[in-house]
């Protein structure tokens, strides 16, 4: 068992971290704080999921999000995919084990990594729309955001969604607002089972390890935790039974990292882009300062004029051969 | 004398000097609405390129606007350049003087315009931008579509977005920096920005930048105002 959290104070309580505690903030530049606080991570055992979705329905309770009422299409995944308001969504496979020839049943609860380097961060054109606390969690402020989609190409979980009421992007806030007053993200309270846990992100990787022991004394030889380096690391953490294979768990990324494409598209292209405009304006400004205007002169015109005057006298005849 | 060179509405005013007539007055508001919206377009794009340049959305009404109109205008660019295009694409045809013309670039660029090969209504860095310009905004409007999620989201997946949006801000850096060139030189041939204001130049500037044209028009009786022609007192 992982110690509960224990409920919150009645009374107000200062939040623990804010403004002051930004390590990132899109398209603009923060000064760090002296100081950061202690990373927090969120532990998803995905071996101990049974797949209640509980912690589906304490994001929306607690997030005061509503979700359509969708249509069933044949399997357990409900909403089918990740929605401005379904910000976690548990994703079931079945799965043959080849080599025990076991229907291994595997749910993963999908939902913001919160990567330490974030690719929503780095692609999201407008000032402090996303930012990174010190404690490692990735929040969306959505007065500063313009809906332009580009936290979604930037994101290599594919995790950002766009609303179709407001135009702004959504995803899983780690429960920021209550993390600020001590207590641990709304999923995490409701898993009855607890294969959600949340603390520091040192205390996190010391239960998986536990856990993993646990799995490998069992069979699992190849458990182990999903905390991918390509991203420098996610304050969202899985304990997986195949952690050899995270793609077996609907295509959970193996060895994730921000698409080259993006850094492309977020750095080389921009000096590229830029060096490519202002070379232009140069060679236009240089150019006419060495060979100066162009000017028609008086012979030019005159030249005009006789071949004007010269050819309308016969152009009669000229016209006969159009 | 055949007439490639020629575009319905030239007109050849005789006098001193000559006056030519090269844009009509739909031919000039077509090109301006252009050239408008690929500068609105190059702004607003350009505000969600670099953060230093996220400032421009002030222009737009905010950054939520300025992502949400700039497709609209890209729209509106394609309209622009449909209408042009169809409008001078036969005399930006490739002829044989235009590789003479390239071949010489460095005397045409020195200033020595004189010993260049005679050119038609538009020489080669001329027909080079009309047809660079479609490309690219065809390029644009392709990779623009593709990352215009507010309607098209679900179209293209993610790593083909990822791709398009590279494309087209790649497609837009080197448009922007075609429309320099451009800019500079109708700037740089005195004489040119009345084409394309006031729709008429002198027959001295098209003896000097595009002579065949002026031979043409010279040539032709209907593009004489007026019938019939009088016999000049030589
Ligand atoms: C039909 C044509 C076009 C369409 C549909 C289109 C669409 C888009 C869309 C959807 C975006 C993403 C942000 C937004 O929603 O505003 C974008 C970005 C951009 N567009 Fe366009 N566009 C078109 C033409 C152009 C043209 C002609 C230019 C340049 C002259 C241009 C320059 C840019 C730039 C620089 C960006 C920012 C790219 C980046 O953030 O790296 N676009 N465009
Ligand atoms: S949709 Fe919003 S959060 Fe996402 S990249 Fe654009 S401005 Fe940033
Ligand atoms: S998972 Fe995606 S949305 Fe979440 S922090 Fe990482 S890049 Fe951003």
């Amino acid at each position: 068992m992982f110690p509960p959290f224990p409920n919150p104070p009645t009374t107000p309580t200062q939040a623990r971290f804010g403004e002051g505690d930004l390590i990132r903030r899109s398209a603009s530049s923060v000064t760090p704080p002296a100081q950061r606080q202690t990373e927090v991570a969120k532990l998803i055992d995905v071996s101990k999921c049974i797949g209640c979705k509980a912690c589906q329905s304490a994001c929306l309770e607690w997030n005061d999000l509503h979700e359509e009422v969708g249509v069933n299409v044949g399997v357990y995944d409900n909403p089918l995919d990740l929605t401005p308001a379904s910000l976690t969504v548990m994703r079931f496979t079945e799965w043959v084990n080849p080599e025990s020839q076991n229907l291994e049943w595997l749910i993963r609860k999908d939902g913001c990594m919160h990567c330490e380097d974030p690719g929503c961060l780095k692609a999201c054109p407008a000032p402090g729309a996303i930012v990174q606390y010190s404690n490692g969690i990735v929040d969306f402020v959505h007065e500063n955001c313009i809906g332009c989609g580009y936290c979604v190409k930037g994101c290599p979980f594919n995790i950002p969604r766009i609303s179709k009421v407001d135009e702004k992007a959504y995803k899983c806030t780690l429960c920021s607002d209550r993390v600020a007053v001590g207590q641990g993200p709304a999923c995490a309270k409701a898993c009855p089972t607890q294969a959600i846990v949340f603390g520091t992100k040192e205390q996190m990787k010391s239960h998986a390890d536990g856990r993993i022991k646990d799995l490998k004394s069992r069979g699992f030889a190849n458990a182990g935790l999903y905390d991918p380096p390509g991203v420098g690391g996610t304050h969202v953490m899985y304990v997986l039974h195949h952690a050899d294979k995270p793609e077996i768990y609907a295509g959970l990324p193996n060895n994730p990292r921000i698409s080259p494409l993006v850094d492309l598209w977020k750095g080389v292209s921009r000096y590229a882009g830029f060096a490519a405009i202002g070379a232009f304006a140069v060679f236009s400004v240089l150019h006419s300062v060495v060979a100066g205007r162009s000017k028609v002169s008086e012979e030019d015109e005159t030249n005009a004029k006789r071949l004007a005057d010269h050819e309308g006298s016969n152009g009669s005849q000229e016209r006969a051969s159009t | 004398m055949r007439h490639d060179e020629v575009v319905k509405g030239d007109t050849l005013h005789p006098g001193d000097p000559v006056i030519i007539d090269r844009y009509s007055t739909t031919a000039r508001f077509n090109h301006w609405m252009t050239a408008a919206s690929l500068v609105l377009l190059a702004l607003s794009g350009l505000a969600l390129f670099h953060p230093a340049l996220y400032f421009l959305t002030g222009l737009f009404g905010g950054g939520s606007n300025t992502r949400a109109i700039h497709p609209w205008i890209g729209v509106f660019l394609f309209f622009g350049y449909m209408g042009l295009f169809f409008r001078f694409w036969k005399v930006n045809l490739w002829t044989p003087t235009d590789g003479t013309w390239l071949s010489k670039l460095h005397v045409f660029l020195t200033g020595h315009e004189e010993d260049m090969p005679e050119v038609g209504r538009y020489n080669f860095a001329q027909k080079a931008v009309f047809w660079w310009m479609g490309i690219l905004i065809m390029i644009s409007i392709a990779s623009g579509l593709a990352i215009w999620d507010q309607y098209f989201s679900t179209y293209t997946t993610v790593d083909q977005k990822r791709i398009a949006v590279l494309v087209h801000s790649m497609a837009a850096i080197v448009m922007i920096c075609i429309v320099i060139v451009h800019v500079y030189g109708a700037l740089w041939a005195k004489g040119t920005m009345t084409a394309m204001l006031k729709g008429r130049v002198t027959g001295g500037w098209a003896w000097r930048h595009h002579r065949k044209w002026l031979r043409e028009l010279a040539a032709d009786e209907k593009a004489r105002p007026g019938t019939p022609p009088a016999t000049p007192a030589e």
